[in-house]
């Protein structure tokens, strides 16, 4: 028997259809404008596609609508995970007054969908994402946007496989599918067997009150395991190309074997960087800086002030990769870089990592950097040569975002 | 008896040959001989120990499993699998894009034939036909490229890139110069930045401009400095793309004592039109089983013939072809350098490659070569015309100055967008008709890559049911996609479960394997 | 128009047709064509090549008559061998590598390929059941590049940069893997003792933490074969480096395979199993190692296997380990390159071991010693010649001595070559220590009288 650990943010996408751009903290809003709940919708096409599995599969979710409900609708052996108690999901900014403010609509599906909704904030999605982890679930299957997928990583890490359906109106994040068939079809194939490898997928987001006033700043909060659909076709003609682990640690390798002695090294976010980290046999920070000198930590996840502290009067070389959907260097998802600190740095001294496949996603565009100082900004353009294997690089161009 | 209506282009019956042929040692019957092998003569017998004499420990103890088959049983297996491998012969080969899969001429691979007896090292004069046939294609090569001295000795287009790499380390080896970076672009060959990594060199790559689809000459500027020995590049890239300022590169990367070699891979729609040596390059390599019709055998034997300017002519691998007024001869002299490259193959390469690439080329003449060329660029351009007009199809870099030379790298991003099918997705239905195409090399840079090279091998009707099958597949995505996503359904096999290839637990190289893992 | 109209091999040359699409493409004229090249770099000229021959047949005479200045190992007797041996070459090798489908296939896919993939597969598995291994690769260039490859592969597993190889070594393979491995491998020569073996002493003097492997071959360059090659592997295996063996393999229905006295790498050149020599175009290199991670991860090489399809019943084929570069030392993984190679000689090598079959390999196996025996002994018949100087057992080659003679291999060859024989690879050039020496070459295609002629020819000569 294996287990499918089940997550469905009800209230995802409600925002969309109602003209929100997202719906993070604005669920009142989407319902009092006629938003209907359509997650649960797109899981149960997902979960269609595992049907024919269902005597092999155990469904473990949380009560009503965040799966619960639909796995038994749907005639999955089910069990439901207790969730609230003891994950703290009081403190969970649900905001308490939408009941008082829900006056208008008298509709009663709205009502009922409101009340689900108070139940199921973030903190829910964190708290049952960690039970789903304790019991060691096969794969994960979760349907919500970008804010959903950056609470399941905050749950689970790169722990669990997981696989997501789109049912967000922020689909930014690659660690979801398609459309939810293909979602569904893919848990199928990983449940089968058919596909056995995985990778590392970025969880973005957006600043949604920016995006609301038109801007779109996507930066990296994390990554997701998802399981690598197989290509069926092999189109081999040349060299074997580096898998995207084997580039980074291929990468780490070029970087460790040009370390200095008494040069301070700033780590930055990153699975590409954390190979480095991973190299050094260092504990390493996935969504931070962390802070090396001849060969050991001076500090995890450090910041601003702190930052600057491990530098000044030293030699310094940060090393950082792409951490924005754009192509962004700086200023999206490590803002721990500030002006300051690239400054005492120095440009010269930047140490720029990419695969080559994150490279080839941005097509020959520059690379960007928006760390909130235009004079900084116009200083760091130029030609870089960011290295993409051991002894190769890939001259990019650095613009202002 | 009605006659059959042909107007309909696509060939909807198609079903490629499928013997459901066993793995051979599943075909052995103990006892079965394929061949008789003749005996020892009686009075050698009796006068020698034989295998008798073999040291101790040094007979073979372990049983050789090989499969005992009569000959006519081998032979059908052979003829079944060959059957079962759509070949350039029997398919309409326009989708190998940078391939330059064409007509490969019988007459040529029957002449090459009267090579099979020559060893390599018969004396020079019992060999004057074939070292004239290396002598003069040595010299029609450089005519072509503009260069002043081939060698045949690299046996494919990867190892002439090795040979180019190490002529530009010999060069700066000789020179005293400590150089150790090479230039390339994203859209050359894998094999540009891989030849050079086995020489041991650093490689800097270019990426194209997003708008003209080529490097900047800012950019290269950027990438080159006093550590650059070389820039290796081809030129039109994988994508067809021209680069126009290709003559300021070299002149860049020589005006900083850098050296510059061409990756001719993609020569098919220059040949006649321009020359390597004449945008300044110092040396470039033509793949003789591309461009020059010889037949890919399934991926070699084959040549990459490196030429390079006279000044390194001494570097090239030894020996080369040289002749006297009277006679030709291996001439070890000219390569006696020190730092000279030494050796890449054995001997002097594949020599029925050369001598069929020779047949070629007197079968075409200066201007049949050119209306190759011509041809294979028209064609191109026909194909690509026809195929941007559809929906599903669309491709970068058309700034509207980008006409495209010998091939074109599509995208099927829009038909991707639209019903989830992709192009590895059509790649697999395409052979349910018979047909065939490349995507891109990896990673893919350009979304739901298609590459397409038309050579001059294929008629307008040929192309004209190309592009009428690419269009009834497309219409099978919006209609019918399952029939696509599990395709192929009339090719030799369905879709490989590759889950188990790579975990030696389940993958399985060889037959002995095979049943080890899966049957004890 | 500049270009040749109507030619057979360009359908689309037809004026008409051209002129129609053309049209369809909105130009009137080829010359609208390359418009991305300047003008500048345009040919203004046509190239000064010969005029193209007005048929076929003109070009069939052409050819046939310029081959036919020259003369073969069909029409003479021939002793040379050296890397490019002449054995009898079963007509089915010839029908089935001559098949249009499998001369002018390259880069399909296993489904409409599959007879390529199964084939390459079924080489795969008779040469690994040949050399007692596991895995076999796809064929590389030659022996020279399988040799290159191997010896980069043990220092890739070992992470050490010397490779140590016999003194009596292949003196052109040897520069083509210094060419291939210089940016890594540094190479030591053992000396050989005076039966042409391995020198152990040598050897062990040698060998260090540095070295990554002990590259020899059996049987040697000069024939000899190498029975002391448990002990090179025990050696070799106590310093930390790997046996690498290089192999003949036809030799392998009689001689003990190289794993059964320590090899971890087998290599080797396909041009025995089936191929003609080809003028030295039959070459085609193997490797071969055992299925274990650290060795199959650092294959450059392709690498076909099997697996099932989506439908019951059927085999499908594939490479296995796409991702080879997810192991070990990445610093130089991914750093060599594949392609074109030889695919269409690994195709046939299966043939070949099919159709003789274990009875036929070890049949050859023995009718080749027993005939290289019996030339020796005839050989050495004759005053002042010294067959086999080593004294050691050989396979299909071994050396000839005239240096008291008087006479050069040079002189010696160039009068037997107009008595229509082809006398064995001068030595002297290669390896001036055994001063006027020769290698001969005998296989199973020499006949007593073959024998005889070159025994009545020489005496002849040298008196």
């Amino acid at each position: 028997m294996k287990k499918i650990g089940l997550i469905i943010n009800p209230v995802a996408g409600m925002g969309g259809s109602v003209g929100l751009k997202g719906t993070d903290h604005v669920v009142e809003e989407a319902l009092r404008r006629g938003a209907v709940p359509g997650s649960e919708k797109r899981a149960e096409t997902a979960l269609r596609e595992l049907l024919p599995y269902k005597d092999e599969l155990l469904i473990c979710t949380g009560a009503g609508h965040m799966g619960g409900e639909l796995a038994q609708r749907m005639g999955f052996r089910t069990e439901v995970l207790p969730v609230g108690t003891d994950t703290g999901a009081a403190d969970a900014p649900v905001d308490t007054a939408v009941s008082a403010d829900l006056k208008t609509p008298a509709d009663a599906d709205i009502l009922a969908a409101s009340a689900f909704c108070f139940a199921t904030a973030g903190s829910d999605t964190i708290a049952l994402g960690k039970r789903l982890l304790n019991e060691q679930a096969d794969l994960l299957l979760f349907a919500g946007g970008d804010g959903t997928a950056r609470d399941i990583y905050q749950a689970v890490g790169t722990e669990l496989v997981c696989v997501g359906i789109p049912a967000g109106v922020k689909i930014h994040s690659p660690v979801y599918a398609k459309n939810p068939g293909a979602a569904g079809k893919l848990a199928a194939m990983w449940m089968s067997g058919w596909i056995k490898r995985y990778e590392e997928k970025e969880v973005l987001d957006i600043d949604e009150d920016a995006y609301r006033s038109g801007h779109i700043n996507t930066a990296l909060y994390g990554y997701l395991k998802i399981p690598a659909e197989r290509a069926l076709t092999q189109n081999r003609k040349a060299p074997t190309p580096l898998s995207d682990e084997a580039a980074i640690e291929s990468i780490a390798y070029e970087v460790t074997d040009h370390m200095e002695p008494d040069v301070v090294y700033l780590v930055g976010a990153g699975t590409t960087t954390r190979g480095v980290m991973k190299k050094l046999g260092l504990p390493n920070t996935l969504i931070g800086v962390d802070v090396v000198e001849n060969g050991k930590v001076l500090e995890n996840d450090a910041y601003g002030e702190r930052i600057l502290s491990h530098i000044r009067g030293k030699r310094a070389k940060l090393i950082l990769t792409v951490t924005g959907g754009q192509g962004f260097l700086f200023g999206r998802g490590n803002q721990q870089l500030t002006p300051e600190v690239i400054r005492t740095v120095g440009k010269e001294n930047l140490i720029i990592l990419a695969t080559s496949s994150k490279l080839a996603e941005l097509r020959g565009n520059p690379l960007l950097v928006d760390t909130g100082d235009d004079a900084l900004n116009e200083e760091l353009c130029g030609y870089y040569r960011v290295i993409t294997g051991y002894k190769e690089y890939t001259v990019c161009r650095v613009a202002a975002g | 008896m009605k006659r059959i209506d042909r107007s309909e282009k696509v060939n909807v019956h198609f079903h490629q040959a499928k013997w459901n042929e066993p793995i051979i040692y599943e075909l052995s019957t103990p006892g079965e001989r394929g061949v008789l092998v003749n005996s020892p003569e009686e009075e050698v017998a009796k006068e020698v120990k034989g295998v008798d004499a073999l040291p101790e420990g040094m007979k073979r103890s372990t049983k050789l499993n090989l499969p005992e088959m009569s000959q006519s049983r081998v032979l059908r297996h052979y003829a079944r699998l060959a059957q079962q491998t759509l070949g350039a012969d029997v398919n309409i080969e326009i989708g190998q894009g940078t391939c330059t899969v064409k007509y490969s001429p019988k007459v040529n691979d029957q002449l090459a034939n009267l090579l099979r007896e020559y060893h390599p090292l018969q004396d020079e004069s019992t060999v004057q036909g074939i070292l004239q046939v290396y002598y003069d294609t040595d010299k029609y090569m450089c005519e072509i490229s503009g260069m002043d001295h081939f060698s045949f000795q690299p046996g494919g287009g990867s190892q002439g890139i090795m040979t180019m790499a190490s002529v530009i380390r010999a060069y700066f080896k000789d020179k005293g110069e400590d150089r150790d970076e090479i230039i390339t672009t994203i859209y050359s060959h894998p094999s540009d930045a891989a030849g050079p990594a086995v020489a041991g060199f650093k490689i800097i790559y270019l990426q194209p401009d997003p708008v003209t689809g080529v490097p900047t000459l800012e950019q290269l500027k950027a990438a080159a400095g006093p550590k650059t020995a070389g820039y290796i590049v081809a030129n039109p890239e994988d994508t067809g793309v021209y680069n126009s300022h290709v003559k300021e590169f070299v002149d860049y990367i020589h005006s900083i004592g850098g050296l510059c070699a061409y990756d001719q891979a993609n020569a098919n729609g220059l040949l006649g039109v321009t020359r390597a040596r004449d945008a300044g390059f110092d040396m470039c390599f033509f793949n003789l089983h591309k461009t020059f019709s010889t037949p890919h055998g399934c991926g070699g034997p084959a040549c990459g013939a490196t030429g390079v300017q006279k000044d390194l002519v001494k570097y090239l691998p030894a020996p080369l072809v040289g002749f006297d007024g009277k006679k030709y001869y291996l001439d070890y002299e000219t390569v006696s350098n020190p730092c000279a490259v030494g050796k890449v193959r054995e001997w002097l390469g594949v020599a029925p490659v050369v001598l069929k690439a020779y047949c070629w080329i007197r079968s075409l003449g200066p201007n049949g070569l050119y209306q190759v060329a011509k041809t294979a660029v028209l064609n191109n351009n026909y194909l690509f015309k026809k195929l941007m007009e559809l929906p599903e199809v669309s491709a970068y870099y058309e700034d509207g100055n980008n006409q495209r030379v010998e091939q074109a790298r599509y995208s099927l991003e829009n038909l991707e967008k639209e019903t989830g099918i992709g192009t590895l997705d059509i790649q697999r239905r395409m052979m349910d008709f018979g047909m065939h195409y490349w995507t891109s090399h990896h990673p893919f840079y350009l979304p739901e890559p298609m590459t397409l090279e038309p050579t001059e091998t294929p008629s307008k009707k040929d192309i004209d049911e190309y592009i009428e099958t690419l269009k009834y597949v497309f219409k099978e995505a919006h209609e019918n996609p399952e029939i696509i996503k599990t395709a192929p359904h009339r090719s030799v096999t369905h879709q490989v479960d590759e889950s188990g290839m790579d975990d030696i637990k389940t993958w399985a190289l060889s037959w002995k394997t095979y049943l080890k893992k899966y049957t004890e | 128009m500049k270009g040749f109209a109507n030619h057979p091999y360009i359908p689309n040359s037809v004026p008409e047709v051209q002129e129609e699409m053309l049209k369809e493409i909105g130009m009137s004229s080829l010359e609208e064509l390359h418009k991305n090249v300047p003008e500048l770099l345009k040919l203004k000229n046509e190239m000064n090549l010969p005029k193209a021959f007005g048929s076929e047949y003109e070009l069939r005479r052409h050819v046939e008559k310029l081959l036919s200045k020259d003369t073969d190992c069909k029409k003479n007797i021939n002793f040379l061998g050296a890397g490019c041996w002449q054995h009898y070459v079963p007509a089915i090798c010839d029908e089935i590598n001559g098949k249009g489908e499998f001369l002018t296939a390259y880069g399909g896919e296993p489904y409409n390929d599959e007879g390529r993939f199964q084939a390459l597969f079924e080489y795969e598995s008779m040469v690994a059941e040949l050399v007692d291994m596991d895995v076999v690769n796809v064929p590389t260039m030659d022996w020279a590049q399988a040799a290159a490859t191997t010896v980069r592969m043990a220092q890739r597993i070992t992470n050490r940069s010397v490779v140590l190889v016999p003194e009596y070594m292949d003196q052109e393979k040897l520069k083509a893997m210094k060419n291939y491995g210089e940016s890594v491998l540094k190479f030591v020569k053992v000396a050989c003792d005076a039966m042409g073996h391995l020198d152990l002493a040598d050897l062990k003097a040698k060998l260090n933490s540095d070295v990554a492997g002990v590259y020899f071959e059996n049987p040697g360059y000069l024939g000899t074969i190498e029975p002391n090659g448990q002990k090179i592997s025990d050696l070799a295996h106590e310093a930390g480096a790997l046996s690498l063996v290089g192999v003949d393999p036809i030799s392998l229905g009689v001689l003990a395979t190289p794993p059964t006295y320590g090899a971890d790498i087998v290599c080797g050149d396909l041009q025995p199993l089936g191929i003609h020599m080809n003028y030295g175009g039959g070459q085609s290199g193997f490797m071969a190692t055992r299925d274990e991670e650290k060795f199959v991860m650092e294959f450059p090489s392709r690498l076909f296997g099997i697996a099932p399809t989506s439908e019951p019943g059927e085999y499908g084929f594939g490479d296995v380990a796409y991702d080879r570069t997810s192991f070990g030392h990445h610093r130089e993984h991914g750093k060599e390159y594949v392609g074109t190679q030889s695919a269409l000689w690994g195709i046939t090598a299966g043939v070949y071991l099919a159709t003789m079959g274990p009875k036929g390999m070890e049949e050859v196996g023995e009718t080749i010693m027993a005939n290289a025996q019996y030339a020796a002994e005839k050989v050495n018949e004759i005053p002042g010649v010294t067959a086999n100087p080593f004294g050691s057992v050989f396979f299909k080659e071994f050396v000839v001595d005239f240096n008291k003679t008087g006479k050069t291999v040079a002189e010696i060859n160039k009068a037997l070559l107009e008595k229509g024989i082809f006398g064995g690879k001068d030595l002297s050039k290669d390896f001036p220590a055994l001063g006027q020496s020769a290698l001969y070459c005998v296989t199973e295609v020499h006949t007593a009288e073959d024998i005889q002629t070159l025994v009545d020819a020489l005496k002849e000569i040298l008196n």
